[in-house]
Formats: C-alpha cells, structure tokens, sequence
C-alpha cells in the first residue's frame, strides 16, 4: 500500500497540471514579467534596459497619474458605499417569496450580464446631450441642460451611476443569500418581544449578516478600483482627464504611448492597493464568528 | 400574572388545506396545560395561533377576557420558549433577556432588578455577559425560558422545550419546569410529542390528532379512561393491546364478549346503545395482564420478544389465533422467546373501542 502510493505519487501532479498550467502561463509568469518589465526601461520592439525604480519614480511624479489615482479613490470612495447601501435595500426588499420579488430579482441582477458595452451604450442613451433622456426630461421641466458627459465632476459621477446600475445584482445576491441564513424564528422572538421594525433591522438582521456586509464591500472595492470600460466608452476620460481612472491610465501610457515600462510600474502601484484590499477580505473571511463582533 | 386563555371554534386552514378544525378549549389560569399528539397533529399550529405567530383562519381565541387573536404577537402579553430557543446571537445573556423589556420602555432599573430574578431563580447569573454560542444547550434553554420569565407574561407558551435536550437534561428540565410552574404560578401551555413529559408536567392533557382534539383530561383521566381508540393507543408505554371481538350480549349485569383470541371475557359493562361488534375491539394494557403460574387456568400465549427494564419485564408474544399481545412482568421473570405462558387479564380494566374509535370504560375504575 506504502510502497505503490510512493510510486505513484509523481503521477498524482497529473491531475492538477491542467489548471497549474493555466495559471502559471497566465497569472504567475505574466505577474513576474510585469515587475519584470517595471524595473526596465521598454517599449515593446527591442530588449530593455533595467533602470530600477526609475519608472516608480516617474509614475508617482506624473500629475496625470496622481489625477487618475485621485479618481479612482474618488470613484470607489462613492460607488462603493452605494453599492453596499443600494443592494442590501434591494435585498430586504426583495426577501420573501412571491411572484413578483422573483420577478423583481431577475430584473435587478439582469443588468449584470450586460457586456460593457452595451451598458455604456445604454446609459449614453440617458446622459447625451441634445436627445439624450436626461435632456429631454430637463428640457421639460424647464431647468437647464447638464453635460453629464462633458462637465468636470458630472462626467465621473455618471460613469458611477452606470456602474452601479451595472454592478448592483451581485451585492443584492449576496444579502439576499446572508438574509435567507437568518432563522425566522429570531424574527418570530423579536415580534413577541415587541420590536419595532428598526430595533429589528438595528438588533437582529444587520448584526447577522455583517460579514456579508464586509464581504461585498471588499469585493466591490476591488472591482471598481478597476474602472475601466465605462470611464473609456462614456467619457473617454474626460473632461481633462476629471473621469480618467488608474487602468485607463494605465492603458493609455502602455498602448497609446508604448511606455510599457511605467504602465507596468503603475500596474504595479494598483495591484498593491487592490491586494490590500483582497487581504482585508481574506482575513475578515476567515475570522472565526466568535471574533466577528 | 396568570390568566386564562379561552380557544373557541378555531380553524386554521393554509389554502384549501386544513390544519385545525373547529378548536374549541378553556385553559384556566394557573393551569399547566400539554398539547400532547403525534408530529403533524395541529399542536404546535395550535401554540403558535396563541402566540399570534400564525392567523386565525376562524374562530376566537381570548387571554383573560380580552380578544387578542387580531392584535400582533407583541400585544397579547404571552411569552414563548422556542424549539430552537431562538436566542439572539449577537447579544448577551442579560441583553437577550432585557431585549423585550427595552422595546416597551421599562425602566432601566426595573429590566435590571427583573434580569436579576429571572437570572437567580434559574441560577445563570454567572452567565449573563456571555453569548449565546459560549453556552451549552442546557444553559441557552434557561436563558430562553428566563428571557420569558422576565417578561412576567400573562402565560408561558412552550414549544417542545426539551427535544434538543439529551435524555439526563430532559429529566432534569422537566422536573426544574414543573418546580417553576409551583412557583410562578403561571398558566403554562406546552406542546409535545413526548407522553413522558406530558403526563409529568400536565395538570391536564390535551390529545391531538389529525385537525382535531381528541381528548382533555389529567394525566391519569387520559391514562385510564381513553376517550377513544387513539388515545389508549398513543399515551402509555409499552402501547395497549387491542383485541377484535366477535360479538358481545349482556349477562345479567355484565357484558360477555366473544373474541377470537381470548375466548369469551365476562366485563362489568353495559351494553352501549346502538353497539355493533363489528369492528369494535377490546383494549387492555400490558400492566393488566399478568403470568399465571404454570397449570392455572388461563389464556395461552407464546412469547416472541423480551424487554428486560431492569423492574420490570415486557413480554411481547402472540395469542392462539395470532393476536399481538403485551404482558409486563416481573423484573426477575425468566421467560425467553418461544416459551408458551398462561396469562391472565384484568377484566375490570378492559376497555371496549366500537368502530368509529369511541371508547365505553368499565364503571367505577
């Protein structure tokens, strides 16, 4: 038994090489090439040259980053909180069983399975001037028109707007899936202890999923950190780069302007936020429910 | 802080499914009242339209005069003990049990003073700042029941209490269950499956089955004088035996019943009116059976299987024609399968069933 598990035991590599494949050809070597690429000088048609820090140094002197870094933190700073507080309302609005609260739970998380694309498309519909729908519906009531898509502080804000409306379906999942874990029988002692709906909101259900609660916050703090689609297909970035977040800046010095090096070491400045944030939630996922309050 | 609680013709119905039909009880205050019947019987539906935790689909249902089955579970002044406890598990021990008390504006001092009782009387007072996932099953049962006791409900609803408990704690929390009762003094109402706990607990039972009550009585009522076929059948351990009968005439004063494994019996009964053998039984407990020594006269029976209790002996056989039948003997009995025995039946505690179940006892027991 010893003897023929020994001899086997290279053979048992064979079951995970396909994923260890996979992920050592498109997540650890492009991760080391990336740092790799950081610390040289390259511009993607000859061999670099190491310069070490220069491109980290470069990149955080750049005010052109300092904006993007400036609006993603902005962006997640505002979407995330909506997120958050937008889905658990969905969510508790929507946890009971009848026709139209599943009707309504398809309907919400149906955005999420938009490609970019078309969302953009969609909310551009809404935000355009001229005929857009929030034109049309200023115009009606008499107010002047807003550039959604043009003014400073305006354009970052409805890329937001389209991003929530986008990303909402997942955090509303996971409340409704952390509200449904609730014994019913804590809210049938909360009736019979005479407690109001917020002292039951307050007491029971919002202490009882505060890890979900957590839990979606990091996710989405790591994904909207990577704004990219909506920023370059709404507003291209602008005005004057006021809705330009890190990964389109990232985009534009790597592949508009072929100075890979430092949108690698931007890349690099990003990655260690989002691992932050991606360490906050392991930790916070793995703490025992006794240390949770 | 005790009150009566008046059922009158309550039905509940989920859709075109009826759970209860046509309930109608008078609980007493101070009374220690079980709903005792198999899973699925209505009880728990029962205990629960008290507390206002279901709709009453008709009928009325009255604490202390009052009409509360319109008002939320909150208003009707009654505390229940969960199945699961139900505690809540962000809070302490002292703020699971003050909870109640905050959300009706009770003075801070008198949550404290009330906690404080509740806590002594059922000695967790050093457990008052732990959660409840830091307690044992016993300990959060306490602090379910003190989260009622503090409430100083007008009745206490209880929910199969003790199924969560192992066997040693369940006897130990039903005996507490009752001291506390001889306390308090307060109406109680307790839903079980469990006849040990009903007949220890109850001041009288309440025996369910399929919708409907089937019998409210003590504990010794329902024991010896079933109403009707399925409550002989379902209180008592080892479960009575039910003989068919083949026909029954007076005697003089006495009924003589013909049955296909008995032989004739001679049962100080009168003939009920409108009686028909057919489909009735006999019912006898095994308690009233007895071995006759060897020789004497009486009924043959061949033993199967043997239960040894330690005081006593149930010896599960079959009669001549096949019947089923329970004997209990002595603890030091020596039967063993197979062996043919004589016994001997009671016949004052025979019991006659007709067919619809109704049960006719015979006089003066």
């Amino acid at each position: 038994m010893a003897e023929s598990y020994r001899r086997s035991h290279w053979k048992n590599g064979l079951f995970v090489l396909p994923y260890l494949s996979v992920f050592v050809v498109l997540l650890v070597f492009p991760l080391a090439w990336g740092v790799w690429l950081s610390l040289h000088k390259v511009d993607l048609f000859g061999p670099g040259r190491f310069v070490g820090l220069n491109n980290y140094v470069r990149v955080l002197a750049d005010p052109v980053f300092l904006q993007a870094l400036r609006n993603s933190v902005v962006f997640v700073a505002f979407s995330v909180p909506t997120l958050v507080v937008l889905g658990l309302f969905l969510a508790l609005a929507l946890n009971r069983t009848t026709r139209a609260t599943s009707f309504f739970r398809g309907l919400f998380f149906s955005s999420s399975v938009l490609s970019v694309t078309i969302v953009t498309l969609i909310w551009r519909f809404v935000f355009i001037p001229g005929d857009g729908l929030m034109a049309v519906l200023f115009e009606q009531v008499g107010l002047p028109p807003i550039g959604f898509l043009s003014t400073s502080g305006w354009s970052l804000f409805s890329v937001g707007v389209a991003t929530v409306w986008w990303c909402l379906g997942l955090p509303m999942m996971l409340f409704l899936a952390a509200l449904q874990q609730i014994p019913s029988d804590l809210y049938e002692a909360a009736a019979l202890d005479n407690a109001s709906p917020l002292r039951v909101l307050t007491r029971i259900t919002l202490p009882s999923i505060a890890r979900t609660i957590m839990l979606v916050a990091i996710i989405q703090i790591v994904m909207q950190f990577q704004l990219f689609g909506q920023a370059q297909l709404m507003t291209n970035g602008g005005p004057n780069g006021t809705s330009r977040p890190l990964v389109m800046y990232i985009y534009e010095v790597g592949f508009v302007r072929w100075d890979v090096g430092k949108a690698a070491a931007a890349s690099e400045i990003l990655f260690l936020i989002i691992l932050c944030a991606a360490m906050a939630q392991y930790v916070i996922a793995t703490r025992k429910p006794e240390a949770s309050e | 802080m005790s009150a009566s609680i008046e059922i009158t013709n309550v039905t509940k119905r989920y859709g075109a499914l009826t759970v209860l039909s046509d309930i109608s009880l008078a609980i007493s205050a101070g009374e220690f009242i079980v709903f005792l019947g198999p899973s699925g019987c209505g009880k728990s539906t029962l205990l629960r339209m008290i507390a206002g935790l279901e709709d009453v689909t008709e009928g009325t249902i009255s604490v202390d005069g009052v009409r509360v089955d319109t008002l939320p579970p909150g208003k009707r002044g009654v505390a229940m003990v969960f199945q699961s406890y139900a505690l809540y598990p962000h809070m302490t021990v002292a703020q699971n049990m003050s909870f109640g008390l905050e959300n009706i504006g009770v003075a801070k001092a008198e949550i404290e003073k009330r906690v404080r009782f509740a806590a002594d009387t059922l000695e967790i007072a050093h457990l008052l700042d732990r959660k409840p996932q830091k307690l044992s099953g016993g300990q959060r049962q306490r602090v379910a029941i003190g989260r009622a006791i503090v409430k100083e409900p007008k009745a206490f609803l209880f929910d199969e209490p003790l199924s969560n408990l192992d066997a040693a704690l369940r006897g130990r929390t039903r005996l507490e269950l009752a001291q506390l009762h001889g306390r308090l003094g307060s109406t109680m109402v307790f839903v079980t499956h469990d006849q040990v706990e009903a007949m220890t607990l109850a001041d009288r039972i309440v025996i369910m089955q399929d919708r409907r009550i089937e019998q409210i009585g003590t504990p010794m009522e329902v024991y010896r004088r079933p109403a009707t076929r399925f409550v002989a059948a379902f209180v008592g351990s080892p479960a009575m035996n039910f003989i068919p009968i083949r026909d029954a005439v007076m005697n003089g004063d006495r009924l003589s019943i013909d049955t296909a494994g008995l032989g004739t019996v001679s049962v100080p009964l009168h003939l009920p009116p409108g009686f028909s053998p057919e489909g009735a039984e006999l019912g006898i407990r095994a308690e009233d059976v007895s071995v006759a020594a060897a020789g004497a006269p009486g009924i043959a029976l061949t033993a199967e299987v043997i239960e040894r209790l330690g005081d006593r002996t149930l010896i599960y056989g079959h009669l001549e024609d096949g019947t089923k039948m329970t004997v209990e003997a002595d603890g030091r009995n020596a039967t063993r399968p197979g062996d043919r025995l004589t016994i001997v039946l009671d016949t004052s505690a025979l019991h006659l069933f007709d067919k619809t179940g109704a049960a006719h006892h015979p006089e003066g027991d």
